[in-house]
C-alpha cells in the first residue's frame, strides 16, 4: 500500500474517506505532492458535532470551506461519523449519511415570509418587520384575553388563546429559553413533540 | 433510559417490544449485536411486522396491534406462577409486602371509584394501608391477602397463555419460549434489557404499557443493574433534552410541575410535592422539591423573586386542565384560539386527522413558523391537489414563516435517550437571513417588553421582571443560557454543619444540585442539570472516551444527568449489605464508609446499607412500586383495554363490562368519537411505522433520502394481497373513517394474518414519511388516517391502532 498512488488509493477506497482517517492509518499516498489538485478535507476545517435525527445522538465530523477569517464564509462540505465518539464510533446510518443534503436541501427557508389571510403566496418582509407584527399581534390577544382571575376569584395568570409548540430537535439552550418566555407570557397551551 | 446505549452489551437477553432500534435507532443497535456477539446475549422481538430487528432476532413472535397489554399480563402471570422472580430484590426492593387498603377493589376491567360520566376515577382508594405510626403496613411474610404480591397473583390470574394466543394472535408455543428465556434472568448473574418505543407510547393504553414492562424488569431483579432497564429509544435529537426542560403544557423544568388552579397558596403547592418519607429511615428526595423551585424562580426572576411574594409564585400560570396538543386543536376547532405558534414542529403532519388539524388551523387569525425547512404546516392554506385540498380564499390566517438556523450552524447540548447532555460546535452559518431560534425567541420577547414597557397592559410584571442578565438582549448566547439553567451562587454559600466556612462564592458556578438552597441564594434553571456547566467549566463538552471498568461507563465523556450518573437506581444492583449481586458487572458498592465504583451511586453517599434505607430514593416508600397507588389514571395494576378502533366487540378480559372495552380513563371529545370507524366498514388493523432510511417528515426535503425511499407505499401481508387481488406494485386505496391515502402497494410476508377471537385478521402497515412539500414524490400525510384519541396519562395519539379498509384503485 505504501506505493500506491493517490488515485489508485481513492479506486480503493472511495472518495469520502476522510483526512482523519488518514492519519490514523499512518500513511498518504506517496505520489499525492505531484497531484495539482490536494484532498479537499486537508483544507477544511473540522467541527464537532450530533447528528439532529433520533436520539442516539452520533457524533459527527463536519468539514467546512472557510478558514474562520471575517470576510469568509464557511460551507460545510463533508459530514461523516465521529470516530472516537463511544456510541456510534464513526457509524452512521442512513438517515445521518445524508446529512450533508439536509444541510444544503432546496427546501431549506432563506428569508422571512408573510402569507395574508385569503391570499395564495407568499410576500417577503424584513426580519424587523415580521418581529414587530408578530410581537403587536401577541400583545393583542394576551391583553385581549388574559385571565387574571377566574370568576371564583381565583388567581390564574393565564393565556390560553395563543399557544406554542416547541422544536424537540433544538437545544437545550433554546428549549430553555423558549420555556422562560412561555411562562412569562402566561402559556398554558404549550407543547413539545415528546407528546407525539 | 434508565441505562444507556453502550450499556445494552452488558445484557443477556435483548426483548425489543413496541420498537424497532434495526431499522429506527441503526447506530444504537450495534449494542445489540455487540451483545450477541460477546456477551452470548439472544435477541427476542415482539412485533406485528416481521421487522428488520425481528430479522435478527433469536425468537421472532408476532402480536396483534395494541395488545402488548395482554401479553405483559401472560409474561407476569407466568414468572409469579412459576415463581421465576428475584425474591431478595422484590421483597426489600419494592413494594410486594406492603398492605393495600380493604375498600381498594377490581373487577371487570375496572378499578374502584369510577365515574362513568366523567370517565376517570375517585383514586381515594387506591392506597396502601397506613399504620398509626404514618407509615406503610407491611407483611414480610407475603401471606396478607391485600399485600401487593398476592393482589397481583390475583389480578395475573387471568392472563394466561391461552389468553395471549386468543387476544394477541402470539402462537402459544413462541409465547412460553419467549417467558422461560426472560424468567431465565430471574437470577442475579443474569440480566435482560427492554428496548421501546413509539410501539408503546402511541396507543390509548400506552403509559401503562411501558409500566407493565417496567413490572417485568422488577419482577426479575433487571432494573438499576447493569444490562437492564427500561430503555427508551426516543425519536428526536433532543426530545429528552425538551422533556427534562419541562416544554409541556403541565410542567417545569427538571420534572417539578406547574400549580393547579386550587393551589392558591405556594405552601399548600410545596406540601403536595415534597412528599414525607412513607418508611422509617428513607430518603424521599422530593422532600428538597422547594430547594429546586426557589432556584429556578430566582434563575427566571432573578430580585424580582423575593421570600416576600413567595418567589414570584403568582406569576406562573394555573392550570384548570391540561393543555396537551390535542386539547390545543380540539379548542383551535372550536374556533376559541386565536394565535399559534410552530417552532420546529410540523403538527399538520405529525398530528392526528389531517382534515380536522386543516380545520383547526384555519380558524386561527394567526400562525408563526418557525423551521429550517419548508413544512406542510406552513403551507396548509394552499391547494396540492388531493394531497391538500383546501380553498386559500376561504383561509384567513395570516401566516408568518420565520427561517431558522440548524444543527450544523449553531452550538449548544442536546440530551440524548442515555440522558447524555452532549455539546455541540457551529460549522457554518444559516443559509440567507435565517437566525437561530434562540435569537428569534429573544427578539420577540424584547419586542413584546417593549410594548409592555410603553404601552402598559395585561399583568405586565412577569414580562417585565424576568430576568435577562445577557449581555447583547437580542441574541443571547448558547454558553450564557447553559450557565443558567445549570445554576450558581447568589451568595457566599456558608457549609450548613460550619457557619464560618465558604462552601461557594456570590456569583461561582455550582457542581451539582446537593447544594441548592431555598432561601433564595442559588439559582438553577434546571434542577436535574445543575453541574453540567459547572466550577471547572463545561462538563458537556468533556470528550474523554476512556472505559476503565469495561463495561462501557465513559463517565468524562459529556455529562449525564442527574449528576453525571449513567445507570438510574444503580444502588438496586447490590444486595442489602452493598455488595454487587453480580461482580463481573459492578456498578457501585459499599466500602464500609462510602458508596463508589464505575458509576456515581444513586443513593446517599454515606449511607450505611444496613439502616434499611431503600434504592428508590425518589419514592416516599423507598423502594418501587407494583401497585401504582393513584399515580395512573386508569389504575394502579395494568389492564388490558382494546384500542379505540378494535376488530372486536368485546374486551376478552372483561367481556360483562362494556365501558371496559377500550380505555376507561382516556379523554375523548365528541366530535373525535364520532369519526371512529366501527369493524364492519373498516375490517383491517392499521399501524403507522418508519423506515430506516427517512427521519419523521424531514428527510422527503433531504436529496439522497429521498432518492432511496422515493414514493409513498404500504404494506399489506400475501394473504390478504390474494383476498383483494393486490399485487406488489399497484396502487391502492386505503381509508379510514377519516380520509384517505393512495400509495403503491407492498404485498409481503413481513405481515402474517393473525387468528385473534377465532376469526383472521389482517394488518396493513403505513410508513409515515410522505407529503406535498419537499423533494421525495409528493404523497399523502399518513395522519389524514388515524384518530384522535389520547393515552390516558399522556395524551399521546392512537397511531400505532386503527382500524382501515383496503381496495385496489
Amino acid at each position: 500500500m505504501v506505493d500506491m498512488t493517490r488515485r489508485q488509493f481513492f479506486t480503493v477506497t472511495g472518495a469520502s474517506l476522510a483526512g482523519s482517517s488518514l492519519a490514523l492509518m499512518g500513511f498518504s499516498p506517496s505520489k499525492a505532492l505531484a497531484e495539482v489538485r490536494e484532498f479537499k478535507l486537508t483544507r477544511a476545517t473540522e467541527t464537532r458535532n450530533t447528528c439532529p435525527y433520533c436520539a442516539v445522538a452520533c457524533g459527527i465530523l463536519m468539514y467546512g470551506l472557510g478558514d474562520g477569517a471575517k470576510n469568509a464564509k464557511a460551507s460545510i462540505i463533508h459530514i461523516e461519523g465521529d470516530p472516537d465518539h463511544p456510541v456510534n464510533r464513526g457509524t452512521l446510518c442512513p438517515k445521518g449519511a445524508g446529512l450533508l443534503d439536509f444541510v444544503h436541501s432546496p427546501s431549506r427557508l432563506q428569508y422571512p415570509e408573510y402569507r395574508a389571510g385569503g391570499s395564495d403566496q407568499w410576500q417577503r418582509i424584513p426580519w424587523d418587520e415580521a418581529l414587530d407584527r408578530i410581537a403587536k399581534l401577541m400583545k393583542e390577544d394576551r391583553d385581549a384575553n388574559f385571565v387574571a382571575r377566574t370568576s371564583e376569584g381565583l388567581t390564574v395568570n393565564r393565556w390560553l388563546t395563543t399557544g406554542m409548540l416547541a422544536a424537540s430537535a433544538s437545544s437545550n439552550e433554546t428549549g430553555y429559553i423558549t420555556h422562560k418566555i412561555a411562562r412569562s407570557l402566561g402559556f398554558l397551551v404549550f407543547d413539545n413533540q415528546a407528546r407525539v | 433510559m434508565t441505562n444507556h446505549w453502550v450499556d445494552i452489551k452488558n445484557a443477556d437477553i435483548v426483548l425489543i417490544i413496541g420498537g424497532n432500534a434495526a431499522e429506527a435507532h441503526p447506530c444504537g443497535f450495534k449494542w445489540v449485536t455487540e451483545a450477541k456477539a460477546h456477551n452470548k446475549a439472544r435477541l427476542i422481538v415482539v412485533d406485528p411486522r416481521f421487522t428488520r430487528s425481528a430479522s435478527v432476532a433469536d425468537v421472532y413472535a408476532p402480536i396483534r396491534t395494541g395488545t402488548d397489554m395482554v401479553f405483559l399480563g401472560g409474561v407476569i402471570s407466568y414468572l409469579l406462577a412459576k415463581d421465576q422472580i428475584q425474591h431478595e430484590y422484590v421483597k426489600n426492593y419494592t413494594d410486594f409486602t406492603f398492605i393495600v387498603r380493604e375498600d381498594f377493589a377490581f373487577n371487570e376491567g375496572l378499578y374502584s371509584g369510577y365515574d362513568a360520566e366523567k370517565r376517570s376515577y375517585d383514586k381515594t382508594t387506591w392506597d396502601y394501608e397506613i399504620g398509626a405510626d404514618g407509615y406503610v403496613k407491611s407483611d414480610p411474610t407475603l401471606a396478607h391477602p391485600r399485600c401487593v404480591y398476592q393482589l397481583m397473583k390475583q389480578h395475573y390470574a387471568r392472563y394466561t397463555p391461552e389468553m395471549v394466543a386468543r387476544v394477541c394472535g402470539t402462537p402459544q408455543e413462541k409465547f412460553l419460549q419467549i417467558c422461560e428465556m426472560i424468567g431465565s434472568t430471574a437470577t442475579p448473574t443474569r440480566a435482560m434489557t427492554i428496548m421501546y418505543a413509539l410501539g408503546w407510547t402511541q396507543h390509548s393504553v400506552g403509559s401503562q404499557m411501558i409500566r407493565h414492562g417496567a413490572m417485568v424488569q422488577l419482577l426479575l431483579g433487571n432494573i438499576g443493574i447493569a444490562g437492564g432497564g427500561m430503555n427508551a429509544l426516543r425519536g428526536h435529537s433532543n426530545i429528552q433534552g425538551l422533556t427534562d426542560l419541562g416544554l409541556m403544557s403541565d410542567l417545569l423544568t427538571g420534572y417539578l410541575t406547574l400549580p393547579k388552579e386550587p393551589e392558591q397558596s405556594y405552601d399548600q403547592y410545596i406540601a403536595a410535592r415534597a412528599f414525607k418519607p412513607l418508611r422509617p429511615n428513607q430518603l424521599s428526595y422530593w422532600q428538597n422539591y422547594d430547594k429546586f423551585f426557589v432556584s429556578l424562580m430566582k434563575a427566571w426572576w432573578g430580585e424580582a423573586a423575593t421570600a416576600e411574594n413567595h418567589w414570584g409564585y403568582d406569576y406562573l400560570p394555573k392550570l384548570d386542565k391540561l393543555y396537551d396538543m390535542l386539547q390545543a386543536f380540539e379548542l383551535m376547532h372550536q374556533g376559541q384560539m386565536n394565535g399559534y405558534i410552530c417552532q420546529g414542529f410540523n403538527p399538520l403532519a405529525a398530528a392526528p386527522n389531517k382534515a380536522k388539524m386543516n380545520g383547526a388551523l384555519a380558524k386561527l387569525k394567526f400562525l408563526v413558523i418557525m423551521d429550517p425547512l419548508a413544512t406542510e404546516t406552513s403551507e396548509f392554506w394552499r391547494n396540492f391537489g388531493e394531497h391538500n385540498e383546501v380553498d386559500p380564499a376561504q383561509i384567513k390566517t395570516e401566516v408568518f414563516r420565520l427561517p431558522t438556523s440548524c444543527f450544523a450552524e449553531e452550538e449548544g447540548a442536546l440530551t440524548n435517550s442515555s440522558r447524555w447532555l452532549q455539546w455541540h460546535w457551529k460549522g457554518a452559518e444559516p443559509p440567507g437571513e435565517a437566525r437561530s431560534d434562540i435569537d428569534i425567541m429573544s427578539g420577540l420577547f424584547t419586542r413584546i417588553r417593549a410594548l409592555y414597557q410603553s404601552e402598559g397592559g395585561a399583568l405586565p410584571d412577569p414580562i417585565m421582571k424576568l430576568s435577562w442578565p445577557y449581555a447583547h438582549p437580542d441574541t443571547p448566547t448558547p454558553a450564557e443560557l447553559a450557565r443558567e439553567y445549570s445554576g450558581k451562587a447568589l451568595k457566599d454559600l456558608a457549609d450548613p454543619k460550619d457557619a464560618t466556612k465558604i462552601t461557594r462564592k456570590a456569583g461561582e458556578q455550582l457542581a451539582g444540585f446537593a447544594e441548592l438552597r431555598n432561601d433564595g441564594t442559588t439559582a438553577s434553571g434546571c434542577w436535574i442539570f445543575c453541574g453540567a456547566w459547572g466550577p471547572n467549566g463545561n462538563l458537556m463538552a468533556r470528550r474523554d472516551n476512556s472505559d476503565p471498568t469495561g463495561i462501557g461507563q465513559t463517565i468524562n465523556w459529556a455529562f449525564a444527568w442527574p449528576a453525571n450518573r449513567r445507570v438510574l437506581y444503580n444502588r438496586a444492583s447490590c444486595d442489602l449489605d452493598g455488595k454487587p449481586f453480580n461482580g463481573a458487572r459492578a456498578l457501585v458498592s459499599w466500602n464500609g464508609t462510602a458508596w463508589g465504583g464505575a458509576d456515581i451511586p444513586d443513593f446517599k453517599a454515606d449511607e450505611d446499607p444496613t439502616h434499611g434505607m431503600g434504592p428508590f430514593i425518589m419514592n416516599p416508600e423507598g423502594v418501587a412500586r407494583f401497585f401504582a397507588r393513584k399515580n395512573m389514571a386508569e389504575g394502579p395494576f395494568p389492564e388490558h383495554y382494546e384500542p379505540f378502533e378494535t376488530p372486536l366487540a368485546k374486551n376478552p378480559l372483561s367481556p360483562n363490562e362494556p365501558r371496559a372495552l377500550s380505555n376507561p380513563a382516556a379523554r375523548v371529545f365528541a366530535d373525535d368519537r364520532k369519526a371512529f370507524g366501527k369493524a364492519e366498514e373498516f375490517p383491517h388493523a392499521a399501524t403507522t411505522y418508519r423506515l430506516t432510511e427517512h427521519f419523521h417528515y424531514w428527510t422527503k426535503h433531504v436529496r439522497l433520502n429521498a432518492i432511496i425511499q422515493p414514493e409513498q407505499f404500504v404494506e399489506i401481508g400475501d394473504a390478504l394481497g390474494k383476498e383483494l387481488g393486490i399485487s406488489s406494485g399497484d396502487t391502492v386505496k386505503v381509508s379510514s373513517n377519516r380520509g384517505y391515502i393512495k400509495a403503491i402497494a407492498v404485498v409481503t410476508k413481513r405481515l402474517k394474518v393473525l387468528e385473534i377471537e377465532g376469526k383472521p385478521l389482517h394488518h396493513v402497515g403505513i410508513p409515515i414519511h410522505w407529503g406535498f412539500k419537499g423533494l421525495a414524490k409528493p404523497g399523502y400525510l399518513a395522519n389524514t388516517l388515524t384518530p384522535v384519541v389520547g393515552d390516558g396519562n399522556s395524551q399521546t395519539p392512537e397511531f400505532k391502532s386503527f382500524l382501515v379498509k383496503v381496495e385496489k384503485v
